[in-house]
Parts: structure tokens; C-alpha cells; sequence
């Protein structure tokens, strides 16, 4: 069954890729522009949504074999939650596709469905037991609504950089053209560290470190990519790798900095690499394409994305979070990192939807808080889970 | 202030900027503008239109919106600071948390728990920002929903010319038979679930104005959500609580008045070993340190004191119920829940000791020891005896090296004891026996005490909680909900339709999401009625080619 659930999972990723693949077509596929660059005849858009409905329907083959397999909805580790969010998030796509019907959003959604899975997969993938205060109903209530919001507000935030592609200056050289790029180059980072932890895992390299913890006790630590940056007063036990330059302190997590430093670099060449091939802003090679959309359009997209998304994840983040911590941690609210960023989360978008009552907050500025709140989610599911790490550690 | 008329012959509030009723623009700003500001369909809000008193004043600055994000956004950036490091919370209390933030956060550590942070969520600031937060949503949306309710409801369906020109949405249309379009349009809009109002031959097709009570519902919702967490600083609302209870035995549940008890007949650990775990998590046990632990659990009764009992006497109790209280499944009765939270394995609860001849080794007798409850004195016949004359709970030996105890736990106990035997009936012989530890204080015993057995118990921790705050947390919390999805998922649209000058004048207005009132225009085009331009959109378009 797990093996059934595994190909399940790997047949959407190849799917998500052919609907990329139709959509980035439909959109810069240049014989179906009329002079105005409006779309005419085209049909490429409609395969991608086919495709990526069988793909969401495989994913949610995955996903309903590993529940059956496992005894308890598969979203209790890092790997099954952000793979839940990428399958929200296709899903979120399906539907805003369905009133909006742009194309334009299918190639710029599933390319980030895809670095969520191929992500997710380089956590631990077993099937895991249940701990005592996983153990409930609530589990699969409180984590696929709040995933599913998620999504849908991971959504919002794809429209939002579209919008911005549509609509920034490139020509002109400023803060703005700048944060674009920015936001592209994460996801490089993201798509560097990707690329790095499965070549390093195909060549299975591990360096073993001895050190001094923060605890002051000796202990080992593994290595999984060529160490740039040792644990405390670390000394490597494998032979025949890469020696650090230098140790971080002990109350570092030595490992993970290393690999937050491999990402970002390799991250910065991939970005060059594209930036060489291009020969100018990436912002200012993805405009032209972008012509056809009306910025009203998009920006209506982004804000209906995160009004639909706003509900449900405060049902799922706060209102059934805190009906389980009730029953489980006996209170409904605890002051756990995690809870406070779930009120970040939903602090920021009760800002976003206020800011829209002002005039001179639709368009761009919208944009950049949706692609803001995007960042918000993030941090809160992989830093807070990984490194502030309360209650709720996953992994 | 002197009501203003409009040509229609509504009387509309001082400050209104587009009539109530007819819609026409009653202020020269408004005139010169070519789209009409619709926000709250120009109503009279009491923040715009006085600024004079104090009370003005502070009304006004709480009923803006950008007082209001700002508020949020200091919320929000404040909680966040919060979460840098531990709240004193989480850190383990056997510390202090001075040296704690120092020790473990260096610098900033030290920086952070000057300030406050340690304790963010409790500090006056943080609890003012909340409160300034629940004053400016109350005091925006009076500011906002009464009017805008006056609006919506007086309303009429002609509306001024000037009202319907500038709208975003826009158009004129030519037409043969004026009746028969206006007829179909009446019945597309129909089918589209649209509520119509006619009125001397013009249309007013209305839909969804419900929603545009989601914010003053959800804001509600909020405010009874705040108040019930402020209800928590009341005394008697809120009880929390620990409860100890070793298996077998029965401890008063504290917060409850003595009026509760509760036996904890056994308590239970499971862990996920190989043999009895399913198959497909094996490799992920293989992976993890250490044992995974699959249940814990306290099978415990309940039992309410019987009236009448005198305090100090033994209470006469009657049993409740029965309850296997795991996580996640508390064990409720009367506004109470007891949670299992903790637990500790093989508490030492008895020790059993031998009295024995030395040289002969021969024994003369046990005795158990009650760790929690030890006797003075253990009879043992034939003129021996044994007498504790100190008990060290959690024996350890103090600065001036003499031995004491640091609790009353018994996790390392140590006795002394005096021997009496036929051979010394008077004074008896000294004997200090602990944990690995078997002295005699003067050496040259002819009996000692030799240890025999240990009888131990699983103790389980329970969280006792009461939170009379509960309901208003609840109905807050629904009542926000509903308001969300209401505001959310609906939204208010309006379309006029009107013969003016022999032509169709369609005019329309949605508070958001445009692109779906505009599809409602494409399908009026079947009866006729031309697509009325979106002005905003032609204005942005404009924009780009300069
Ligand atoms: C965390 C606190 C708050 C939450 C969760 C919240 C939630 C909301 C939501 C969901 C909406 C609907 C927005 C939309 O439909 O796009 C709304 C509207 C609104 N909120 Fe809040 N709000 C909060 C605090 C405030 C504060 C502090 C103010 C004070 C100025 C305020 C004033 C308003 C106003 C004026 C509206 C528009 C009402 C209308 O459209 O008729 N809110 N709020």
C-alpha cells in the first residue's frame, strides 16, 4: 500500500510538470496572439487543466493510500505536511481556475506544487507511529483545514507575483525591481537546495562529526552535505571528505546552517546562470509574456484567492486548533510559537483585507503583502517547526 | 446640525455625501469628481463629519482604519518578538529565570528578559494593544454599520442621473422597444437570483446585501471572543491546577472545595515494539532513538464527597464514574477537567528490611516500611524491636555535612534506625541505612538491618482545569466565523437599470469581486442591453499607454 501511495505521489509530480509545461506553452505560445495579445484559439490552457486534475486526483490517490495504509490521515511529519500543502495548493489552483480561467496562473502555481513535493520528499518519508497527543480525530481536522487555507492563500500569493511581473517597470533600476528578483532568487535557493541534497544523496555522502553539545555533552552528529560549517569544537571521524573552515558555537544547529549556506549559494549561482541566459531581469524576460492580462483581472484573482483562503485557515489555524489544544494540552491557547505565528499569520491577512478598504492599496501594494503573507506561511512550517520548535515539532 | 434636502425630497443626515435615497451627490467635492466615492454609499459618518470635542477626537482616531492596521500590525510584530525565545512559560521552573536567559541566550538572553519579553504576553503593553484593538473595532464599526444600514434600507430604486453616470460600471443603450428589453433583463436577472424592485418602469436588481454585514457580524464575534478571554483575570472563572496520584490510592482534587477525589486504580505505559507494532512503521522506529511511546493512560474513579463529613475526618465518599484518562481523552464532571499530563514510573512506595544477627547471619524478622507513612516503631516479638529514629525522604547530606532531605519524595531514601534486641533492651544499636549505604555509626553492631525488597508505583500526573470562560470564548468564536464566511463568500451587488432620455441606462456597484458583476452585464446583453465599460479598468489602461 505504501508503494502503491509512493508511485501515486510520483506519477502528480509528472503530471504537475506536463500541466507546467501546457500552460507555460498557452502563455507564451506566440501563434495564438491576436495583435491586442489577447488569447485566440488556444488550447493548450485546457489540456494543462486536464492534466493537472488528473495529477490533483493522483495526488489525492496518494494521499487517501497512505491514510488507509498508516491507520491515521497522513499529515503528522514534515514530509506528509508539506506535500499535503502542495496537493491544497493544486487544488486551490483548480478552483480559482475554474471561475478565472487563467492560464497564466497554472504556470507560475505548479512549478511551486512541484518544488513543495520534491522538497518534502528529502525529509524522512517512512509511515510513522502516532504519539499520544497525535492520537485523535482532531488531527485530520485541524491539519487538513488549516493546510487547505494555506493553500488557498499560497495562491493568492502566485497571482500577486504575477501581478507584479505584469506590472513592475523593469527598465528602471530600483528597491522594487530589486524585491522581485529577490523573491525569485529564494525560490532558486529553494531549487539549489533541492538539487544539492539529492545529488549528495544519490552519492551518498555523509561526514560523521564528533562535538561538544550545548549541554556541554559529547555527542555525534551526521552530515549529509560536505560540512562548511562544523558543530562546536567538532571533529570529523570520516575519512576522506571535506573539512570545515570553521565550528559554530554550540547552541547553533551546525548542520542545518551548513545547509542554509549551501542553499543560498548555490541558490546565487543558479540565479546568475539565469540571469547570464537572459540578459536581463528575469521580471523583465516574464513581462512580454504577461501583456495579455488585464492587472484588475489578476489582482481580483489574488484578493478572491485570499478571501477564500482567509476562513478556512482560521477555522483550521486557530478556531479547530484551538478546540483540539483544548482537549489535548488542556487549554485552548498556549502562547507556543507555533500557535503565535498561526496569529501572525492571521494578523497579517486581517491587515491585507483592512488595507484593501483604503484607497491606493489595490494593485501593487496588494501584490507585494500577498507574496509577504506567502513568506509568513512558510517561516511559520519550516523555521518555526524546525528550529523554534515547541509542542508542535514535527520531523 | 440642520438636515440637508435633496431634490428627490429625502432629508438626509448632516455630513451625507450622496442622498440616501436618490443617490445624487449633495457635496461640490463629489460634483467634481468623475467616479463617485461609493464607499458606505457616501453615508454621514459621525467620524467625518465632527472633529471638534475631545470626545470627537478620540472617536475619530479609533474609528480609522489606518489606526486600526496599525494596531494590527503592532500586534502583530509584537507577538512575533515574543516568540525569539522561550516565554518564562516554557522554561523549566527549577531555575531562575534571570540566570536562565543568560546562561542559555547569552547577551541577548539577558537583553531580552530586561525588557520583559520573558513574560510578552502577560506584560500591560501587549494587554493595552489588545485592548485598543477591541475599542477601535467596536468603535469603527458603530462609526460604519448604523449609517451604512440606514442607507441600505431607505434606498430607493430611481436614482439621480449624476449617481448613475458616475459609477465604475457604466453604459447607455439605444433600443426599439424599451419595455421588452427592460423585460428580459428583469428575467435574466431573475434567473441569475437577483431580488428586483421596480419603480415607475426602472429596475433596482439587488443580491447578497447580507454580506455587507459579515465585518459587523465577524467584529461582534471578536469582541464577545476578547471579552471572555478578559473574564479569565475574574476569580473563580478559571482553575488550573496538578494532581499527583499514586496507584491505588485516592487524593482530593484541588480547585474543587474537597468536594472531589479521585483513585487511580492502575496506571499504564505502552510503548510501539516490534513485535506488537504494524509493519509499515517499522522503519521509522528503526530510525528513532530510544522508545516511541504509544499510550499512557490513568484507569481512574471518581468520587464525590458524601455531605456531612467534618472536615479533618476521614470523608465518607461515593463513586461517580470511571474513566481511562489518556491524552486527548480528559476526564470531565461538573465544569472540570482532569488531563493526563505527566507521569513517573516505579516511585519507590515501600522498602523491606531484615533484622539480622551479624555473625550468625541468622534473621529475626522483617519489616515493611511505609515510605510515605512510616511507623515509629516495628514490633518484632521475643523483646526485638526496631525504632526509626530519622527518615530521610531524599536523603542527602546538607553544607555542614549533616545528613537531611531535600523533599518529602521519597526518591532516595535513607533511615535511622535503633535495634533493640534481648542483648541490648536499653539503648539499642545505631544503624544508618540508605540507597547503597549500610553504616553502622559506631562500628561494633552485633545486629544489622539488611535490605529485602522494594515494592514501587507508578504515579500519574493530571492537569485539573476549570474555565468558566469557555461559553464566551465559544460564542465568540462562532459568531466571528459566521460573520467571515458571510463577508467572505457573498458578495453585494446592485444593478440599476432606467429610462432616461428614451435610452436604458445601466448602472452597477459591487463592493468586490467586479469581474463576477461584470458577468452578470454579459448576460444582460442577451436582452439587449449593451456591456457597460468599466471605467477604472479604461482609466488604468490609460495610464500604461502614457
Ligand atoms: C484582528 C482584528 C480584526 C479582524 C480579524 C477583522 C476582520 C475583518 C474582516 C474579515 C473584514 C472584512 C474585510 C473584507 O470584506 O474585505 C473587516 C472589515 C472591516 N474592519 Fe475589521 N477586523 C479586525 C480589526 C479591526 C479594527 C481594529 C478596525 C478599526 C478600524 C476594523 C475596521 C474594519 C472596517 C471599517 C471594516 C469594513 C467594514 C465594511 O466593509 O463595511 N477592523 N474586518
Amino acid at each position: 500500500m505504501v508503494e502503491i501511495s509512493r508511485t501515486l505521489l510520483y506519477i502528480a509530480f509528472i503530471l504537475y510538470l506536463l500541466g507546467t509545461i501546457f500552460f507555460a506553452v498557452s502563455v507564451t505560445g506566440k501563434k495564438w496572439r491576436d495583435k491586442d495579445g489577447a488569447m485566440t484559439g488556444n488550447r493548450w490552457g485546457f489540456f494543462g487543466f486536464i492534466v493537472t486534475t488528473i495529477g490533483f486526483i493522483s495526488a489525492l490517490g496518494y494521499f487517501i493510500t497512505r491514510w488507509i495504509a498508516a491507520g491515521h490521515p497522513p499529515v503528522s511529519n514534515m514530509f506528509e505536511y508539506l506535500t499535503a500543502l502542495a496537493i491544497t495548493l493544486s487544488l486551490a489552483f483548480i478552483i480559482l481556475y475554474l471561475i478565472y480561467k487563467t492560464n497564466v496562473l497554472g504556470m507560475f502555481t505548479l512549478p511551486v506544487v512541484m518544488l513543495l513535493i520534491a522538497y518534502a520528499s528529502l525529509f524522512p518519508t517512512e509511515v510513522e507511529p502516532l504519539i499520544p497527543a497525535l492520537q485523535s480525530d482532531w488531527l485530520a481536522i485541524h491539519v487538513s483545514t488549516t493546510v487547505l487555507g494555506q493553500g488557498i492563500l499560497s495562491v493568492g500569493a502566485a497571482a500577486g507575483f504575477i501581478y507584479l511581473a505584469r506590472t513592475l517597470d523593469f527598465t528602471q533600476r530600483g528597491k522594487k525591481v530589486f524585491w522581485f528578483e529577490f523573491i525569485i532568487y529564494t525560490l532558486t535557493s529553494l531549487l539549489g537546495y533541492i538539487l544539492i541534497r539529492y545529488i549528495f544523496q544519490w552519492m551518498n555522502y555523509t561526514a560523521q562529526f564528533q562535538y561538544i553539545d550545548e549541554n556541554g555533552q559529547s555527542d555525534e552528529m551526521t552530515y549529509h552535505l560536505p560540512a562548511l560549517i562544523g558543530p562546536n569544537e567538532g571533529e570529523l571521524l570520516t575519512s576522506g571528505v571535506m573539512r570545515p573552515f570553521i565550528n559554530a558555537p554550540a547552541w547553533i544547529r551546525s548542520d542545518d546552517l551548513n545547509t542554509v549556506i549551501w542553499s543560498l549559494i548555490t541558490g546565487l549561482i543558479i540565479y546568475f546562470l539565469l540571469r547570464l541566459l537572459l540578459r536581463k531581469p528575469i521580471g523583465a524576460r516574464l513581462q512580454p509574456f504577461l501583456k495579455g492580462i488585464q492587472p484588475t483581472v489578476i489582482d481580483e484573482v489574488s484578493y478572491r484567492a485570499i478571501a477564500i483562503g482567509f476562513p478556512i485557515f482560521t477555522l483550521g489555524g486557530l478556531i479547530f486548533a484551538m478546540i483540539w489544544a483544548q482537549i489535548a494540552w488542556t487549554r485552548f491557547w498556549g502562547w507556543d510559537p507555533k500557535e503565535v505565528w498561526a496569529l501572525i499569520t492571521f494578523l497579517f491577512y486581517a491587515a491585507y483585507l483592512h488595507l484593501r478598504l483604503s484607497r491606493g492599496w489595490h494593485g501593487e501594494r496588494s501584490a507585494w503583502l500577498c507574496v509577504i503573507g506567502f513568506a509568513i506561511i512558510m517561516f511559520n512550517l519550516i523555521f518555526v517547526n524546525l528550529v523554534i520548535a515547541g509542542l508542535h515539532s514535527y520531523a | 446640525m440642520e438636515k440637508i434636502k435633496c431634490e428627490c425630497g429625502h432629508e438626509n443626515p448632516y455630513g451625507t455625501k450622496l442622498c440616501e435615497a436618490c443617490g445624487k451627490p449633495l457635496e461640490d467635492e463629489e460634483k467634481s469628481s468623475t467616479l463617485l466615492d461609493m464607499r458606505y454609499d457616501g453615508v454621514a459618518r459621525r467620524s467625518q463629519t465632527y472633529n471638534k470635542t475631545i470626545v470627537d477626537k478620540i472617536w475619530n482616531f479609533f474609528s480609522s482604519v489606518k489606526v486600526g492596521v496599525w494596531l494590527i500590525i503592532l500586534t502583530l510584530v509584537a507577538s512575533s518578538i515574543g516568540t525569539i525565545f522561550p516565554q518564562e512559560l516554557y522554561i523549566p521552573n527549577t531555575v531562575d529565570p534571570a540566570e536562565y536567559y543568560r546562561e542559555e541566550y547569552g547577551i541577548f538572553g539577558q537583553l531580552y528578559y530586561t525588557l520583559g519579553f520573558h513574560n510578552l504576553y502577560g506584560s500591560w503593553w501587549y494587554m493595552l494593544l489588545v485592548a485598543s484593538l477591541g475599542v477601535s473595532i467596536i468603535v469603527a464599526s458603530i462609526d460604519r454599520g448604523v449609517p451604512l444600514y440606514r442607507v441600505l434600507k431607505n434606498q430607493r430604486v430611481t436614482r439621480n442621473e449624476n449617481f448613475l453616470k458616475r459609477q465604475r460600471l457604466f453604459g447607455q443603450t439605444k433600443t426599439e422597444n424599451i419595455d421588452e428589453t427592460m423585460e428580459k433583463a428583469r428575467s435574466l436577472l431573475k434567473r441569475r437570483k437577483y431580488k428586483i424592485r421596480e419603480e415607475n418602469g426602472h429596475i433596482l436588481a439587488e443580491k447578497g446585501r447580507f454580506s455587507r454585514w459579515g465585518p459587523y457580524v465577524n467584529h461582534t464575534g471578536l469582541i464577545i471572543f476578547l471579552f471572555g478571554a478578559m473574564l479569565r483575570f475574574f476569580p473563580g472563572m478559571y482553575v488550573d491546577d496538578l494532581v499527583w496520584v499514586r496507584e491505588g490510592e485516592i487524593e482530593a482534587i484541588p480547585g474543587t472545595g474537597g468536594e472531589y477525589y479521585l483513585e487511580n486504580e492502575q496506571f499504564i505505559v505502552d510503548i510501539y515494539d516490534k513485535e506488537n507494532t504494524d509493519e509499515v512503521f517499522l522503519d521509522a522506529l528503526e530510525r528513532t532513538e530510544g522508545p516511541v511511546i504509544k499510550n499512557f493512560q490513568t484507569n481512574a474513579v471518581l468520587y464525590k464527597r458524601v455531605d456531612g463529613g467534618t472536615i479533618g475526618e476521614e470523608p465518607e465518599l461515593e463513586k461517580v464514574k470511571t474513566h481511562e484518562i489518556r491524552v486527548n481523552q480528559p476526564l470531565t464532571f461538573d465544569n472540570f477537567s482532569l488531563y493526563q499530563l505527566n507521569y513517573k514510573l516505579n516511585e519507590l512506595n515501600k522498602m523491606t528490611f531484615t533484622l539480622d544477627h551479624r555473625e550468625t547471619g541468622e534473621s529475626v524478622g522483617e519489616i515493611e516500611i511505609d515510605l510515605f507513612q512510616p511507623e515509629e516503631e516495628y514490633d518484632l516479638g521475643n523483646g526485638y524491636r526496631v525504632v526509626i529514629d530519622s527518615y530521610f525522604p531524599n536523603f542527602t547530606f546538607n553544607e555542614e555535612g549533616e545528613p537531611t532531605t531535600i523533599s518529602s519524595i521519597p526518591d532516595n531514601p535513607a533511615f535511622i534506625f535503633r535495634m533493640y534486641s534481648p542483648e541490648h533492651p536499653e539503648e539499642g544499636e545505631y544503624s544508618f541505612v540508605g540507597i547503597q549505604r549500610n553504616e553502622d555509626i559506631f562500628k561494633e553492631n552485633d545486629y544489622q538491618m539488611s535490605f529485602a525488597g522494594i515494592e514501587t508505583k507508578h504515579v500519574t500526573g493530571l492537569t485539573v482545569r476549570k474555565d468558566l470562560t469557555l461559553p464566551f470564548i465559544i460564542l465568540g468564536g462562532v459568531i466571528f466565523m459566521i460573520g467571515l464566511i458571510q463577508g467572505s463568500y457573498w458578495s453585494h451587488r446592485r444593478i440599476w437599470l432606467q429610462r432616461i432620455h428614451g435610452e436604458i441606462w445601466a448602472a452597477g456597484y459591487t463592493n468586490k469581486q467586479w469581474e463576477s458583476l461584470k458577468r452578470d452585464f454579459q448576460a444582460l446583453e442577451e436582452a439587449g442591453i449593451q456591456m457597460p465599460e468599466d471605467r477604472l479598468e479604461e482609466k488604468e489602461k490609460q495610464k500604461e499607454k502614457e
